[in-house]
């Protein structure tokens, strides 16, 4: 029905209007998307790729050199363009970091949905499982499942083992998080309302509960992100990574292995550092301008005044 | 009238355990529970509108959220249409499913009752979806649009792709009687429905239940705390104390010749809308004591301006005192 | 009408700045007297100002609200011209307030004893041990016994902590009791309670009680005098029986019928049909004017003064006949 589409134009309309009044939250916007079309648009923004090699007129590699016209960031301790190693790297970090992101996000908030709105046996099931995965140290217990998972020679790539690992383990908090939610949500009376009419569980749950739980699930995802790209720079940087598709931690790790510091080659380690905290920070700054504009709670305080002044509701005012 | 009821409660109990702490399970402490409705029994005719008046913490509400299945009772039987209600459908039970479509609640709050992420056409055809009714795009507008302009929402297309905020309270309460009339239901069960609204609106909430009710013979349960509302609304009343009911009658009875000390209380505190009419005043010291542990005898004793001896010790039973009405108060046995 | 007036309220008008950079004229030229030892009920539906009103008095307005004309009279002083130093003395000592919902305001970590006394002690009015017994008075004076002095607000019902909020206002023995929407969220037995109470506490201090309600029964069974607001202007200003009994403002008319009587059940209600106007859009004749029954052409145009209809007895609509207002 175009009713629905003119209501979604409305909808995201507000959206833009309440967005665009918070500054940080468009830095962090721009941070991210910059990162995102450098990755999509790789092979336009440079004329070489990963592997390409630069040679001088005589055909002799040129290592550790330092940033010049051919090379924007100079090159590696094999030839290799670091620009070119940066922004495809951004392919590997943004995909191992969004797909592991949303992995867990998903695991976390249906476990959390589940044990919320089902309480019970299941809630503790759930979250004693929930209490055991956080309490065990996650860098050390993910290096240890992708070491041994690649020992096993499965037909898996590095960096499925990398996703679903990081996926898969990191979805603690989330759930936690999308169950107290959960539990506040199913109380609330619109809920009971559906029960009297005669709604089942599933109905329930995908009309009533995570249309209110999407706001706290998409900022949630966007903050996880930040985290899923640095532990997956952490883990590449250990040398877990793919050595054949290099990530920004993977560029770091050859930085680092490779005497990149002791050559003074700051061209090598700087960017890929930069770009890191780049996205990470992308996604904090528009994550937190999130949170603030759909917990209601962190918003009010636009409402204090002066001290000794107290807020009038809108009930009143009529505002 | 037809003489068979709509619904009938027969001494319908709902306990609500209070949790124990481990100490308290250690100790073996007994199992305490919150008594919320302790023996109600009550017959609905058809057409026929039942208030069900008292104070906060009578039970009133957990009555309502009893009927409609929101809470599992403790004992007794719901019957509706003469069938007992059961979690599925047989030869002499009713599924709650199937009880759920021809009966609805109204809830008190119109500002939390509405899903505030749906719109309000999602909302009025919710009952239609859930009930696998209606299933062509054009049959399910044609019903939201009748049940929104039954329940004074005109033009109805004006409020389809409208959320819940937009609206103000008197049509958030709109939008939840409409909600409820498009499955056609025989019984409604509204829960203080206009107790939220501002006084100029109540009035048209009111006039519109009674309308609906009028031209669709709508069985209603009307829960309410004020007893000027059920004068204008009710053909019997039932006041409830302490989890039971004290006295029940036609609503000219029991506000004209009220006979339980109770209903004669509340009675002289409802607010009149005249100065010159201000009246010698019952009020109750203290409040409604907690449901865990009632009182012995006649759960309303402590309270009681005119309680004697006895009532300490014994639990009154219903005095019939005309065909339609009764009281549970020892002074009326004797 | 022969005693001075405790409070003079004249031209009370305020302005909000809202989110959007609208102004709301959320009073606009309130006037009325609080007579000393009795009880004046501020009466209207949500958006009417009612609230705004006592918020204003205590010059406690929200920073996006500021009074934009008018004086407050308290005695010979004029409140509005005091500074915030000068007026911190008044408040609480000369004019405290029961807030709205403030029975769930209490903090719950803390005695109810405790917070009384900090009231006290905030004014520096005693020192502790005194304060200490003036508590206990206080308490016994609301009907809470003193042993309970000692529980958190938890241990305490509904009916109980506002009993403890009324103690509170109290505290420094005001000369007025402003109690916003005080019985509203309580049962009616225990309104009955707080009213009664209000009223022992009026007849043993002499107390001028201000109260806000939306609740015409309220009004009737401990006001003296009525003030019926409607979109932040008065409409209708007099004794609770003329209002009662001869309203003369087309709203007021309908506010009353549609209010069921339990003595006198009718067949139908009378129903104000629309809501009440939005504060940023108001209309610009008479705010009543959309929704009235008795409405003419001028009614849009024109803003009603403010009719003396009978002596004491003040209503803005043009269709009446009058003197208009002139307040001393």
């Amino acid at each position: 029905m175009s009713d629905h589409w003119k209501l979604f134009l409305r909808n995201l309309n507000e959206f833009w209007k309440a967005f665009r009044r918070n500054k940080l939250g468009l830095v962090g916007g721009f941070l991210i998307l910059t990162a995102l079309l450098a990755a999509i648009f790789a092979p336009a923004l440079t004329p070489h790729s990963a592997v390409d090699i630069m040679r001088d007129s005589n055909g002799r590699a040129l290592t550790f050199a330092s940033p010049a016209m051919h090379s924007p960031l100079g090159t590696d301790d094999a030839g290799h363009d670091v620009w070119a190693l940066l922004i495809y790297g951004a392919r590997i970090s943004l995909m191992v970091g969004f797909l592991a992101g949303f992995i867990s996000m998903f695991v976390g908030s249906s476990l959390g949905i589940i044990a919320g709105y089902f309480g019970g046996a299941v809630d503790t099931l759930v979250m004693r499982v929930t209490d055991i995965l956080m309490v065990i140290p996650d860098l050390p217990l993910m290096l240890v499942l992708v070491a041994t998972i690649r020992q096993m020679d499965l037909k898996v790539s590095p960096l499925s083992v990398l996703i679903l690992v990081i996926g898969l383990l990191y979805w603690t908090s989330a759930a936690r998080l999308i169950r107290s939610q959960t539990l506040t949500i199913k109380e609330r009376q619109f809920v009971a309302r559906a029960r009297a009419i005669g709604a089942g569980h599933w109905h329930i749950v995908r009309k009533h509960i995570l249309p209110q739980l999407m706001p706290l699930i998409v900022t949630n995802t966007v903050l996880i992100l930040s985290t899923a790209i640095l532990i997956e720079s952490g883990l590449a940087f250990l040398g877990l990574g793919d050595p054949t598709q290099p990530s920004w931690g993977t560029m770091l790790n050859f930085a680092f292995s490779r005497s990149a510091i002791s050559n003074g080659a700051w061209w090598f380690y700087l960017p890929p550092g930069i770009a890191i905290l780049w996205v990470s920070l992308g996604c904090i700054l528009l994550g937190n301008v999130l949170e603030e504009m759909m917990n209601p709670r962190l918003a009010a305080h636009y409402l204090e005044g002066d001290k000794g002044m107290i807020a009038i509701t809108d009930k009143e005012t009529g505002l | 009238m037809t003489p068979n009821p709509i619904l009938e409660a027969r001494e319908l109990h709902t306990y609500f355990p209070v949790p124990q702490s481990l100490f308290e399970a250690l100790m073996r402490r007994p199992h305490l529970s919150v008594k919320a409705v302790d023996g109600v029994s009550f017959a609905l005719m058809r057409g026929e509108t039942l208030a069900i008046v008292g104070e906060s913490g009578c039970g009133k509400t957990t009555i309502a959220r009893t009927l409609i299945g929101l809470e599992a009772k403790t004992k007794g039987e719901i019957l509706f249409d003469g069938k007992e209600v059961a979690l599925r459908d047989g030869q002499t039970a009713i599924g709650l499913q199937h009880l759920r479509q021809r009966a609805q609640m109204i809830f008190q709050d119109p500002y939390e009752s509405l899903n505030p992420r749906a719109t309000i056409f999602d909302i009025v055809a919710e009952p239609l979806v859930v009930h696998g009714l209606a299933k062509s795009e054009r049959e399910r507008t044609a019903a939201v649009a009748t049940a929104l302009e039954d329940a004074g929402l005109r033009p109805a297309e004006h409020y389809f792709m409208r959320y819940p905020y937009e609206l103000s309270g008197g049509q958030r309460q709109r939008v939840v009687i409409a909600s409820a009339l498009v499955l056609q239901p025989e019984l409604l069960i509204a829960d203080e429905p206009v107790s939220m609204l501002d006084v100029s609106i109540r009035a048209e909430i009111l006039n519109l239940l009674r309308d609906l009710r009028q031209k669709r013979g709508i069985s209603v349960i009307f829960i309410t705390h004020d007893l000027s509302t059920v004068a204008y609304f009710a053909d019997r009343i039932a006041v409830m104390y302490l989890g039971r009911i004290v006295e029940i009658g036609l609503t000219r009875e029991v506000l004209r010749d009220p006979q339980h000390p109770y209903t004669k209380a509340l009675l002289s505190v409802a607010p009149a809308p005249n100065p010159r009419l201000r009246r010698k005043r019952v009020i109750l010291q203290g409040e409604t004591p907690n449901p865990i542990n009632l009182p012995n005898g006649c759960r309303f004793h402590p309270r009681c301006p005119v309680a004697f001896d006895q009532c300490k010790i014994k639990d009154p039973q219903p005095t019939v005192l005309s065909k339609t009405h009764q009281a549970a108060c020892l002074l009326l046995e004797k | 009408m022969n005693e001075k007036p405790l409070l003079r309220v004249r031209g009370l008008t305020t302005e909000f700045a809202t989110s959007e950079g609208a102004v709301a004229r959320a009073l606009e030229d309130v006037s009325f007297d609080v007579l000393p030892g009795k009880t004046v009920g501020l009466v209207g539906e949500s958006g009417s100002g009612k609230t705004t009103t006592l918020m204003a008095l205590m010059r406690l307005l929200p920073a996006s609200g500021r009074i934009t004309k008018g004086k407050v009279w308290f005695n010979d002083t004029n409140l509005l011209a005091l500074s915030e130093h000068e007026m911190r003395d008044y408040r609480w000592k000369s004019m405290a307030i029961v807030f709205q919902g403030a029975m769930n305001a209490l903090n719950p970590v803390m005695k109810v004893g405790d917070q009384i006394r900090e009231a006290i002690l905030l004014h520096d009015l005693m020192d502790r041990s005194a304060a200490e017994k003036r508590v206990r008075d206080l308490l016994e004076m609301v009907g809470i016994a003193p042993a309970r002095r000692d529980q958190y607000p938890h241990q305490y019902s509904g009916g109980m902590r506002q009993r403890a909020m009324i103690a509170m206002a109290l505290a420094c023995a005001p000369d007025i009791l402003f109690a916003d929407e005080p019985t509203t969220a309580l049962d009616v037995m225990i309104q009955a309670q707080i009213l009664q109470l209000l009223k022992e506490i009026q007849k043993a201090l002499g107390l001028a009680v201000v109260i806000v309600t939306h609740d015409l029964g309220v009004v009737a069974e401990v006001c003296d005098e009525v003030v019926v607001l409607y979109g932040g202007k008065v409409a209708e200003y007099g004794s609770v029986d003329r209002i009662y009994n001869h309203a003369q403002h087309p709203y007021t008319q309908r506010l009353l019928e549609s209010f069921p009587d339990i003595n006198n059940p009718s067949e139908t209600l009378a129903s104000i049909p629309g809501t009440p106007p939005r504060l940023t859009q108001l209309p610009p004749g008479c705010r009543f004017e959309p929704r009235c029954h008795v409405k003419i052409n001028r009614c849009a145009e024109v803003s009603p003064p403010l009719l003396e209809v009978e002596p004491g007895h003040y209503v803005a609509c043009i269709l009446r006949e009058g003197k208009e207002a002139n307040f001393q």
